[in-house]
């Protein structure tokens, strides 16, 4: 079963111009959002991503931009609680 | 326990069987049971009787991971390098930098691992790739990090070929088993918050009509107990088992919906309170309940984003603090009034 959360919000973005096709965003990405079309890397399933930053980290030409965080909303609860604008984790460890 | 010597001092060698301590541990872990304290040592360990010639793999120093690593590769001579990510999996820790480039680069090093192996590979879960760069990882140390797959499951297949995944392993997976394991964790997470609603909810039960009776309050409020205690199972089990199968895409609204499920189930069999004003006081507090409770199942999740979590929250979590409000304000007339 495809897992697909809220449509229209991720905030990746790839220049296709800097790609130079190495297909490193294609290894890394847990959720199948690349592909690979005339030796450039595309966004072929958008809403798929979870702005984990994977790729960004992982892109040699910088081609790829994601703000990254964990989809959590007690994190983010726990972030405003500390005054802060990013998510917060506070599970102990695990995770 | 044996060692291997004549490299970087005594590098342990651990086993790939679990024994019954690793089990208990597992499933201690799994009902957040001394969570906290489920890791291991950092540092080298060896598989079999590896030399130079041997891989190389990358693991958190959360014991749990190490495990599911070091039992995959059972009936092969094989590295291990466990970073310090202090006891946290590898997913986790590469989002919050731990399991990262330089903390990689800094074991590489400390461990002289370019003398250990005479190849310049180095495997490393694919989830790992959130916090390592492995461009960076090449610039600074000459190693070339290869991504292995998300389950230890196939690391045997991916190194037969030739050290690619198959699409197949780089996709995350989120099974029913998957999220089912992660129940016991739900449930004991929020126990603290639910066990003090109840004792509250029980004391304020005892002052019907503003005179404190301990007997009208037992009994009566088994019938608040059994409301209570159904939708903080429906939050907590019922969810995560059900997640894909609930239709709409807000995870609040999917609780939402479980909930008036659980509630015409309660009515149905006369549990959902005496009168009106009793089970709509219910109806928004369950209501309130199982969609926060679902709200925050975002985290445990493998596909929710952070942009995604947080157009939700502002929709629903003044949706959820109002329907909780009006529900306790309803229950409190009643309790003092009806």
């Amino acid at each position: 079963m495809k897992l697909i959360y809220l449509n229209n919000v991720t905030t990746l973005k790839l220049n296709s111009e800097l790609c130079t096709g190495c297909s490193m965003c294609l290894i890394v990405c847990p959720h199948n959002v690349f592909s690979l079309i005339n030796k450039k890397s595309v966004i072929e399933n958008k809403d798929s991503c979870m702005e984990c930053g994977a790729c960004q980290r992982n892109c040699p030409e910088n081609a790829i931009s994601v703000t990254t965080g964990v989809g959590c909303a007690a994190g983010i609860i726990n972030g405003i609680l500390n005054g802060s604008n990013t998510p917060v984790c506070n599970c102990g460890s695990g995770c | 326990m044996s060692y291997i010597s004549g490299y970087i001092g005594n590098i342990p060698v651990v086993t790939t069987n679990y024994t019954i301590s690793d089990i208990i541990g597992a499933i201690k872990v799994r009902w957040s049971i001394n969570r906290n304290s489920y890791s291991i040592k950092p540092g080298l360990y060896a598989i079999g009787n590896p030399d130079k010639s041997s891989e190389i793999y990358v693991s958190a120093n959360y014991k749990l991971s190490f495990d599911h690593l070091r039992k995959n590769l059972n009936g092969t001579n094989s590295w291990i390098l466990v970073l310090d990510t202090k006891g946290i999996n590898v997913w986790c820790a590469a989002g919050k930098g731990t399991f990262g480039t330089d903390e990689l680069i800094s074991k590489i090093n400390e461990f002289n691992i370019s003398e250990i192996v005479g190849h310049k590979r180095i495997i490393v879960p694919q989830l790992g790739a959130v916090g390592v760069s492995a461009h960076e990882v090449k610039s600074k140390t000459n190693f070339n990090v290869k991504y292995g797959p998300i389950k230890a499951t196939d690391i045997k297949e991916f190194v037969e070929n030739n050290y690619k995944t198959s699409a197949k392993m780089r996709l995350v997976t989120f099974t029913f088993y998957e999220r089912l394991k992660l129940a016991p964790v739900e449930l004991v997470g929020h126990l603290k918050y639910f066990i003090f609603f109840v004792a509250l909810t029980f004391i304020l039960s005892c002052f019907k009509n503003f005179i404190f009776d301990i007997n009208s309050g037992f009994n009566y409020y088994y019938i608040p107990l059994i409301n209570f205690s159904s939708a903080y199972l429906a939050g907590t089990v019922l969810f995560p088992v059900l997640l894909p199968f609930i239709p709409v895409k807000y995870f609040s609204f999917k609780g939402l919906l479980l909930s008036i499920v659980i509630s015409l189930i309660l009515l149905k069999f006369g549990l959902a309170g005496k009168s009106i004003l009793e089970i709509i006081s219910y109806f928004f507090i369950n209501s309130a309940v199982v969609s926060f409770t679902a709200m925050n199942f975002t985290g445990a999740t493998v596909y929710t984003s952070l942009s995604g979590v947080k157009k939700e929250m502002k929709i629903w979590l003044p949706t959820q603090i109002i329907l909780f409000s009006l529900g306790i304000i309803q229950w409190l007339i009643f309790i003092f009034f009806e």
